[in-house]
């Protein structure tokens, strides 16, 4: 693995009386695309919350390039270089699908004159293929196009890690096959992704690492062979019975 | 950033405003001043309240505040510009304290909190007898006009307090157009997702809680000077918080012009039923207020909208609904 882009050293995160992060230790290496994968409640969006500063650390620590950012805010670490989409999309309703674009363009850099940040936008949109609704308000959207609204403003921040949270969730097939498409055509220019995903074919496609989160642990990390055999993981996700008969005959 | 057809008319039609004063009768003198007043109250308001969407009681602190701030230093004989400028940062710098405290607090229970700050102003004003003169109210000497006659005292207030109309239609129509604007209309629309996206949401809405008070409060200097004589009930009125809201409710949420549009309707018709019926005049108003907002609910400038085709926006992300 190259430096690591991302490190988190026993990282936990506590809800009063609900352990969701349990000592997480995880390196994530520049330009690798991960899958992150757990059955619901594992830690998965909590994970990222974690890292972005949404929820802070209650142990542990975050490095970003090298960087300690634990305990930084969600606006200081996206001006940093850590984009996001989110599971349930958050566009702002009243603005243009551009303006929306800008604003993460406008706000994640420094240098960026509101003019600067439109031109952007117009690139981004080009790249998910919303051109055509750059100046329709974004609660205008369907559910596919809002999934490609965020990955376009999540792009304009121009992020070196780039979590993509349930991306797929909501989409027919073929608008996954577009997605995915596109998420390659992400990765090829250079960003690092976690992909957190519910659709495995999905991620046993993309990814070339897997990690497995369960009760907030981290119960399995390697390729997405190594990983779908892991006995741990087919516990988590199909109970102990099945696991076990799952061993006693291979070939299932 | 430039300033567009729009906008310049609304300077136009607040540089006529000026001329009141060699035109007017005492009395539409007085209206006048109100006049502007009214306006600065509801642009200023506008910010917090409309672009950012937090919908803030605290103008009556921030009038009270700057009358008495700027009231106590000109009885200490400090000229007017002194007496502003003291009441502008005072007011600023504690909307910015008070800011990063109170706007943890979202929609119902913001709105409660920043009624409170009124309400503590008042004691305090009302126990710290020695330096606000308390229940007793504070007489302010003419010494900013020192030898004029009544009506160059009006004349001069009228000019000043549109000066300052002036300045916070500069400023305000500048916050609607720049970075900050910016950041406020994504706050509005989703606080959360503002975050994300790098805008450091507590000093943006600080920032916008300190500029909607700072025009206020020099408008309460202005206006301590111009009635010669403040006291707590007077000057922390609640109705100096409501009528702003109101006045942008009818003009039309979240932009400047409509603030200003709507302040004028407000002034209109609160004069209109004072002449016409002084009995039960509130009830008429608020009657007719109610019914404005019922059928119009997207305000006077939506009127606007339906009878000139707007320009097409090209750099205004600020400007919601």
């Amino acid at each position: 693995m190259t430096k690591a882009l991302l490190r988190l050293e026993s990282v936990s995160r506590r809800f009063g009386g609900l352990q969701a992060l349990q000592t997480v230790d995880l390196e994530i290496g520049t330009g690798e695309v991960l899958g992150l994968i757990g059955p619901n409640g594992a830690g998965k969006t909590t994970l990222v919350n974690v890292i972005t500063g949404v929820h802070p650390a209650t142990a542990g620590r975050v490095f970003f390039e090298g960087r300690d950012i634990t305990g930084d805010r969600p606006y200081q670490t996206a001006r940093q270089g850590i984009a996001r989409t989110f599971q349930i999309v958050q566009p702002f309703p009243e603005l243009s699908v551009r303006d929306n674009v800008a604003a993460a363009a406008l706000f994640s850099r420094k240098s960026f004159s509101i003019r600067d940040a439109q031109d952007e936008a117009r690139i981004q949109l080009e790249r998910v293929g919303l051109t055509a609704l750059a100046q329709a308000p974004a609660a205008t959207l369907t559910l596919a196009m809002r999934k490609r609204l965020e990955l376009a403003k999540a792009l304009a921040m121009a992020p070196r890690l780039l979590f993509l949270d349930e991306v797929n969730a909501g989409l027919n097939t073929a608008e996954v096959e577009q997605a995915m498409g596109l998420i390659r055509r992400i990765a090829d220019s250079g960003v690092t992704i976690v992909l957190i995903e519910h659709l495995m074919q999905v991620v046993m496609t993309v990814c070339s690492r897997i990690v497995v989160l369960h009760n907030g642990e981290r119960i399995a990390d390697g390729d997405p062979e190594s990983v779908i055999r892991n006995d741990r993981v087919i516990e988590a996700y199909l109970g102990k019975k099945y696991a076990q008969r799952a061993n006693q005959s291979p070939g299932l | 950033m430039s300033f567009r057809r729009t906008d310049w008319m609304l300077f136009g039609l607040v540089l006529a405003l000026g001329l009141t004063p060699w035109v007017g009768s005492p009395y539409v003198l007085r209206l006048g001043t109100f006049a502007c007043l009214y306006a600065v109250l509801a642009m200023s308001w506008n910010v917090i309240g409309g672009m950012t969407g937090y919908p803030s009681f605290a103008t009556a602190a921030f009038f009270g505040l700057g009358a008495y701030v700027g009231g106590i230093l000109l009885t200490k004989g400090y000229p007017l510009i002194a007496a502003l400028g003291a009441a502008a940062l005072v007011a600023f710098v504690g909307a910015m304290v008070l800011g990063v405290v109170l706007l943890r607090l979202r929609g119902h229970y913001f709105a409660v909190a920043s009624l409170a700050v009124a309400e503590v102003l008042r004691e305090l004003t009302n126990s710290a007898t020695d330096l606000t003169g308390g229940g007793m109210g504070l007489n302010i000497p003419l010494s900013a006009v020192a030898g004029a006659g009544i009506a160059q005292a009006a004349s001069f207030f009228f000019l000043t307090m549109w000066g300052l109309l002036l300045l916070t239609l500069a400023a305000v129509l500048w916050v609607e157009r720049s970075k900050l604007g910016f950041g406020l209309a994504c706050i509005r629309q989703n606080e959360a997702a503002a975050d994300m996206i790098g805008v450091n949401a507590t000093f943006y809405k600080s920032l916008a809680f300190a500029i909607s008070g700072l025009f206020v409060a020099m408008a309460g200097t202005l206006y301590a000077g111009w009635v010669h004589y403040i006291e707590p009930p007077d000057v922390f009125d609640i109705l100096f918080s409501v009528k702003p809201i109101v006045m942008a409710l009818l003009g039309g949420l979240g932009s400047t012009a409509g603030a200003l549009f709507g302040a004028a309707a407000f002034l209109a018709l609160e004069e209109i039923v004072w002449r016409n019926s002084l009995q039960g005049s509130s009830g008429i108003l608020g009657l007719l207020i109610v019914l404005l907002l019922l059928f119009l609910p997207r305000g006077l400038v939506s009127l606007g909208g339906q009878l000139v085709r707007r320009p097409h926006v090209e750099a205004a992300p600020g400007n919601g609904r």
